[in-house]
């Protein structure tokens, strides 16, 4: 067997260019086939991470994925507002311990400005039920006080003490600036790895007071009042987009969620985290079995690949097969020598497409993460990926068998006397 | 040519009655009466192409076996022997020299000849008698080969066919194996190579003791063995043979 192997080692080194190429492409599907893994699990991981420790969130009547978006990653809009005194009354629900208002809407530089109070520093938590920590200042006090999160500070290199002007909106047209009523950063929050990292955390009563001369979504002409008058002004807020709760037991989840199903001053509804992610993966999950699907057929065709390239080289060989035969060898041990060709070209090609996954991560991570928000980690693959590895190695494996029993047969007939 | 003497030894290589054809064919293409081959036995098997020489060798080195009758190496009939017991039996106890291209190119001219030794524990075991390496028996083959040690460690790629030839030659010695086969080995040479490849490797194959059957169709090479045999004459089916060859 070491024999055999070593043999077929130098013989695949003799014909290292041609098969160097199906090693390229066995690398290729195996790099598709981990990197879709890899995504797939950690952009899960990512969505799951976001919110920890909230036992609802309550938004007006829309799908429970929908509300879970836009309330939690910022995607998408609400398609209607919650007001102001149907939250206060659901605050009061016995069974609620605390609650987080948040109001969306605007944006600083592409990034969304998350309107809260600062229960939301006190309450809201993420990961393993982790909460915001401060990397530098206070939490906002005054109307136009400002905290970052880490990567709208490092990516915009703010620091406390720095002015900014938040947008109408998306930010796309300039007349939409709230640039009358500019913001100062008083504090930093550190990284978390959650849509908090890419948000502006403002008051609410300062979301209130940019809007306070605004009526549907356009400044008031002739009523513009400046910022150092708003205070004369009601800033309480009259409606928000969504509402985080707490309960003071999580076996109270279903009665207050009926309770808010059931309120009476307007729609609402409730959505268990969890159960809105579970929803949102039966969505998602469609795409990344198709995705899943694509690169197993990538990796059906590179192992055609395979099977063809040894077998088209067979013919040259059975000069090599006979004199193998005429010391010793018999035609199952040319055909085990296949096999472990076969075994070696995969190995090679699996081993190279997880170490391209890993150098792409390592190369890529920063890029994923500014562009699509995707914290991808570098870590050694997977039980999942492990086992997907393991499919195309015994996929090639067993691909390898065809070439070798041709190689086997082709020694039986040809003997020592190849007829080429 | 001398009518087959029973030898006073037992014999190494014994053919009885043996008959030949391939599956599908309409006739035998080997019809062998009785050929016998004393160990250490230098025996010369003329034949032009087309007379079933290359059969005939395939069945003495029990890769094929025979239709009818018997062929026995060292007592034990190749035909009694599964697939793998005889690829077993091969490696062990039988050299093979062929025409040309005996050399794996991606190997050394020193792992080359080693390559019995990887398939047989025995003949790996005899070529580490007297305390040496198998390597060193092989260098001491490729010495005696007149193949030096700057040869060594050479691709067996970039060697001549001559070089080759004895090479080949050394690989079917190692492990001393009680019988080589050399299938017109010499047919690539030219005359001058010729004489000096039959005088080395009758040389050496006196020297490990193995017995030889010698096939060419170059009669003028026929008078260095002690005994030669015609193969037309011995084959009663020669002509079947050229027939299917022509065919």
């Amino acid at each position: 067997m070491k024999a055999l192997f070593t043999i077929a080692v130098q013989s695949a080194w003799n014909r290292r260019f041609v098969l160097s190429l199906v090693v390229l492409s066995i690398a290729l599907s195996a790099f598709l086939l981990l990197g879709i893994e890899r995504i797939r699990v950690d952009v899960r991981e990512n969505f799951a991470t976001s919110v920890s420790g909230t036992d609802l969130i309550v938004g007006a009547r829309t799908g429970a994925v929908q509300l879970l978006l836009y309330s939690v990653f910022h995607i998408g809009s609400a398609s209607n507002n919650i007001k102001w005194s149907s939250a206060q009354a659901l605050a009061r629900n016995p069974a609620v311990a605390w609650t987080v208002p948040i109001s969306l809407g605007d944006s600083h530089r592409s990034f969304s400005v998350v309107a809260t109070t600062r229960t939301f520093f006190e309450h809201f938590r993420y990961g393993d039920r982790q909460a915001v920590q401060l990397a530098q200042g206070h939490p906002f006090e005054g109307v136009f006080d400002a905290v970052l999160g880490s990567e709208v500070a490092r990516r915009l290199r703010y620091e406390s003490g720095d002015r900014l002007v938040l947008s109408h909106g998306d930010g796309v047209l300039t007349s939409n600036d709230h640039a009358d009523k500019p913001f100062t950063v008083v504090g930093v929050l550190q990284p978390t790895g959650t849509p908090v990292d890419r948000s502006v955390f403002i008051g609410l009563d300062g979301m209130e007071a940019i809007h306070i001369d605004w009526i549907a979504g356009a400044p008031m002409p002739g009523l513009a009042v400046p910022a150092d008058q708003v205070t004369n002004y009601d800033l309480n807020p009259r409606s928000i987009t969504a509402l985080l709760v707490g309960l003071k037991s999580r076996a109270a989840v279903f009665s207050v969620q009926r309770a808010v199903a059931e309120f009476e001053g307007e729609p609402l509804m409730a959505v268990l985290p969890g159960v809105a992610l579970d929803e949102l993966w039966d969505v998602v999950g469609i795409g990344e079995r198709g995705l899943l699907a694509m690169s197993a057929l990538v990796s059906l065709v590179s192992l055609a690949g395979l099977v063809a390239v040894i077998l088209t080289g067979l013919n040259e060989r059975r000069r090599e097969l006979a004199i193998l035969r005429a010391v010793g060898a018999g035609p199952r041990q040319v055909l085990v020598l296949l096999a472990i060709e076969g075994a070696l070209i995969t190995a090679c090609g699996v081993l190279l497409g997880a170490l391209a996954q890993m150098v792409a991560i390592v190369l890529l991570r920063g890029w994923m993460q500014a562009h699509f928000g995707i914290a991808l980690q570098a870590r050694p693959p997977s039980t999942n990926e492990f086992l997907l590895l393991a499919a195309v190695l015994i996929a090639g494996w067993l691909a390898s068998l065809l070439p070798g029993f041709r190689a086997y047969r082709l020694s039986i007939s040809d003997g020592l006397s190849p007829r080429i | 040519m001398q009518p087959t003497v029973v030898p006073p030894l037992s014999p190494l290589l014994s053919v009885r009655a043996l008959t030949f054809r391939w599956p599908r064919a309409p006739h035998d293409v080997i019809d062998i009466e009785a050929l016998d081959l004393r160990p250490a036995e230098m025996l010369f098997v003329r034949g032009p192409s087309g007379c079933g020489k290359s059969t005939l060798l395939s069945l003495l080195a029990g890769v094929l076996t025979a239709t009818s009758g018997e062929v026995s190496l060292l007592g034990q009939d190749w035909r009694t022997l599964s697939t793998a017991r005889r690829d077993q039996r091969r490696a062990d106890h039988v050299g093979y020299i062929f025409q040309q291209f005996n050399l794996l190119p991606y190997l050394s001219v020193l792992d080359n000849v080693l390559l019995p030794t990887r398939f047989s524990a025995q003949r790996a075991g005899r070529a580490s008698e007297r305390g040496r390496k198998p390597g060193q028996s092989a260098q001491a083959l490729l010495e005696e080969l007149q193949l030096g040690a700057a040869f060594w460690k050479r691709a067996a790629s970039e060697l001549s066919v001559g070089q080759q030839q004895r090479v080949a030659a050394a690989r079917a010695l190692i492990g001393r194996p009680e019988l080589v086969i050399a299938d017109e080995p010499t047919s690539a040479l030219d005359e001058a190579l010729r004489e000096a490849f039959m005088e080395l490797l009758l040389r050496a194959c006196a020297a490990a003791g193995s017995a030889l059957v010698f096939v060419s169709h170059d009669a003028r090479l026929a008078e260095r063995f002690e005994r030669q045999v015609d193969l037309p004459t011995l084959n009663h089916r020669a002509g079947a043979a050229a027939e299917l060859q022509a065919a």
